[in-house]
């Protein structure tokens, strides 16, 4: 395995009437070729920022963009808008979260994938439209030449979700984005897509970034996870060693939160307090207010620890000072 | 004691188009529900969108008007009341102080111009339950109660996180002392850390307060956390109920059993997603499957399934399932 994606020291701020917000702050990660990593927090820890700054979404100025995004020897950061629109939707591809509002209402399921498959194949009609067929019959659209004509209203969310998995797919990126693809569907349905995207995975062989704030859902699709907080990226492990031994007390929080069976009729496990605001980020490590093992180091930012081997923790408890 | 009972309980709602607004169709989102909940107890409604759990909480509250059925409110003294047809001027203030509600999205159900006395006062107020000047004691009192600070009485629900928000929307639902809370998907605009937080707290308060709890969710395990019976809808249709540990040990119905297999496992060494397969995904409900409305992506169809609709049978005391598999 080898790096496609590194992605170093990465800030993404923006300047509110409240202050200034520091949505990203200095999140640094590498994506392995083949492997689904996911990016795992709660509304507001940056992890939909993060991927916006890598697709080249977020615009500057107004916001502020630090550090390195390096793609095969390229750093995205500054790159230009026309520079970038060889990269995105080509060989970096992104899955949204509301399949209902990601297609235009007014334009057939066909017409939208062709759009993207001419933006950047060298492919005549006959052969567009022959791929897209293809891919849709890939992630499981029922009669895909029909559908090709239809309009996204006459599809429900699930077949909607996984037309954008076949739009994403269509051009064979390198690196699939997927924001919360399946936050916005049923359990049964969820099911049917993180089926469909693991099978397509290992056949496609890119990279999946998947973000999600679902602990259940990582446990079934990731390789590797990345946990953020406020900003920042606390734990970093391979999917086994997570659920195992989590290190960082956020991480520990979050996999207790879940309401097992055996707890009815008890209290829940719970982390105290709620998620900062995003201008008033605490000083120095920003889990350390709802923190049960806080110490007075804890003011200042803890480094990224080494846990075990691949796995690190950005907390103090794992370093100098610590336990 | 019973608080609330509905018989065939149905909801269509009319679908219009043309220029004269003509009906051409009805989305058949409750399909005959019997449906009853008991003082002290929690029932928990569970289900995929569009299986018409929201609808029976908002047509027993009445927000909507049933189309067929009845349903029946059961006073604290024991007089029956048919509030199928509207709420009688004599029983209407009663009836919407016993019974109050709380909402999936705490950034829609509270006023942005309300300071949250007024959002908590509002009710109090409007049922004329204690004087004027003991009002400010009270919200105070109640704040505390749900665990937040009384001086935040005169703050705007902008300044407040999700689950603050939650925790406001339930201090005005237990403001006026129902008998029964609905919590429509209460916690699922909510993050995981803060979903547990107002679970404790809503179990906290049913105790003190005696409140009986309609909890509404797509989440199972939230459902089988907070219920003592529960019922799987489906398509409009009630598909299995039972209390929710023989739920749970025993699913009958085949829909349960998938909704429970679809849960995601926590185990990446045993990523259990993998070995289910459930086809398909639920009909539009304007235009229902004929007979059972599971049968197009039930693994166990039969013949008859497509024909007729199975009735609900009593399987063991109390777990009822709508399922040709237990109708001999």
């Amino acid at each position: 395995m080898s790096g496609i994606l590194e992605v170093k020291n990465l800030k993404t701020y923006f300047r509110t009437p409240d202050g200034l917000v520091k949505a990203v702050d200095d999140v640094s990660f590498e994506l392995q070729k083949g492997e689904i990593l996911a990016l795992v927090g709660e509304s507001g820890c940056g992890k939909s920022v993060t991927v916006q700054t890598i697709m080249g979404l977020i615009k500057v100025p107004p916001a502020r963009v630090e550090g390195h995004i390096l793609y095969r020897e390229k750093d995205l950061v500054g790159l230009s808008n026309k520079e970038y629109k060889n990269i995105r939707g080509r060989e970096i591809s992104m899955i949204f979260q509301e399949p209902m509002s990601a297609f235009d209402p007014l334009y057939t399921i066909g017409y939208q994938l062709s759009e993207v498959a001419k933006a950047h194949m060298p492919w005549d009609d006959a052969r567009t439209r022959e791929e897209i067929i293809s891919v849709l019959r890939k992630v499981n659209i029922p009669e895909p030449e029909k559908r090709y004509r239809e309009y996204p209203h006459e599809m429900s969310g699930g077949m909607l979700q996984r037309i954008m998995i076949a739009m994403a797919l269509i051009t064979g990126p390198e690196i699939i984005i997927a924001d919360e693809p399946t936050t916005a569907l049923d359990v049964t349905i969820q099911a049917q897509v993180l089926n469909i995207m693991r099978d397509l995975q290992s056949e496609f062989n890119g990279s999946i970034i998947f973000i999600t704030h679902d602990l259940g859902v990582v446990s079934e699709i990731a390789d590797r996870v990345h946990v953020m907080y406020a900003g920042k990226i606390v734990e970093k492990a391979g999917v086994n060693e997570l659920y195992k031994e989590a290190a960082h007390p956020y991480t520990k929080g979050l996999l207790n939160s879940r309401v097992k069976r055996e707890f009815k009729g008890q209290k829940l496990p719970y982390i105290d307090g709620y998620v900062p605001r995003a201008y008033e980020f605490p000083e120095g490590c920003r889990f350390n207010p709802r923190c049960p093992h806080a110490m007075e180091i804890c003011k200042k930012d803890p480094p990224e620890m080494l846990v075990s081997e691949n796995h690190t923790a950005a907390c103090w408890l794992y370093g100098e000072g610590g336990l | 004691m019973k608080i609330i009972e509905t018989k065939g309980l149905k909801k269509y709602f009319p679908i219009k188009a043309g220029v004269f607004l003509q009906v051409v169709g009805h989305v058949k989102a409750m399909e005959s529900v019997d449906f009853h909940i008991n003082r002290g107890e929690t029932v928990g409604i569970v289900g995929e969108s569009g299986c018409g759990k929201s609808t029976l909480g908002r047509t027993i509250v009445k927000i909507y008007e049933p189309t067929d059925g009845r349903i029946i409110y059961h006073d604290n003294d024991g007089g029956e009341h048919d509030i199928t047809k509207g709420l009688d001027k004599k029983i209407r203030l009663r009836f919407r102080r016993d019974i109050q509600m709380i909402f999936q999205n705490p950034f829609d159900s509270l006023d942005p111009r309300m300071t949250i006395r007024d959002v908590i006062r509002e009710p109090i107020e409007a049922h004329n339950l204690i004087p004027k000047n003991e009002i400010d004691g009270y919200v105070a009192e109640l704040l505390m109660k749900v665990g937040l600070y009384p001086e935040y009485a005169q703050r705007y629900p902008h300044e407040f996180s999700g689950g603050q928000r939650q925790r406001i929307a339930v201090a005005r639902s237990i403001s006026v002392k129902p008998r029964l809370v609905i919590c429509d998907e209460p916690t699922s605009a909510l993050d995981v850390s803060v979903q547990s937080q107002i679970i404790n707290l809503l179990q906290d308060l049913k105790v003190e307060n005696d409140i009986s709890y309609i909890f509404i969710s797509h989440n199972l395990d939230i459902v089988h956390h907070m219920s003592d019976r529960i019922l799987v809808m489906y398509l409009g249709n009630v598909v299995e109920s039972a209390g929710a540990t023989d739920l749970f040990d025993n699913p009958a119905h085949p829909y349960t059993r998938a909704l429970m297999a679809s849960i995601p496992g926590w185990d990446p060494l045993d990523r259990k997603l993998q070995n289910i397969r459930l086809e398909g995904e639920p009909p539009s409900p304007i235009n229902p499957p004929p007979g059972c409305a599971f049968h197009p992506r039930c693994p166990y169809r039969m013949d008859r399934c497509d024909k007729e609709k199975p009735p609900v049978v009593e399987i063991a005391p109390g777990h009822g399932t709508a399922c040709w598999l237990h109708t001999k």
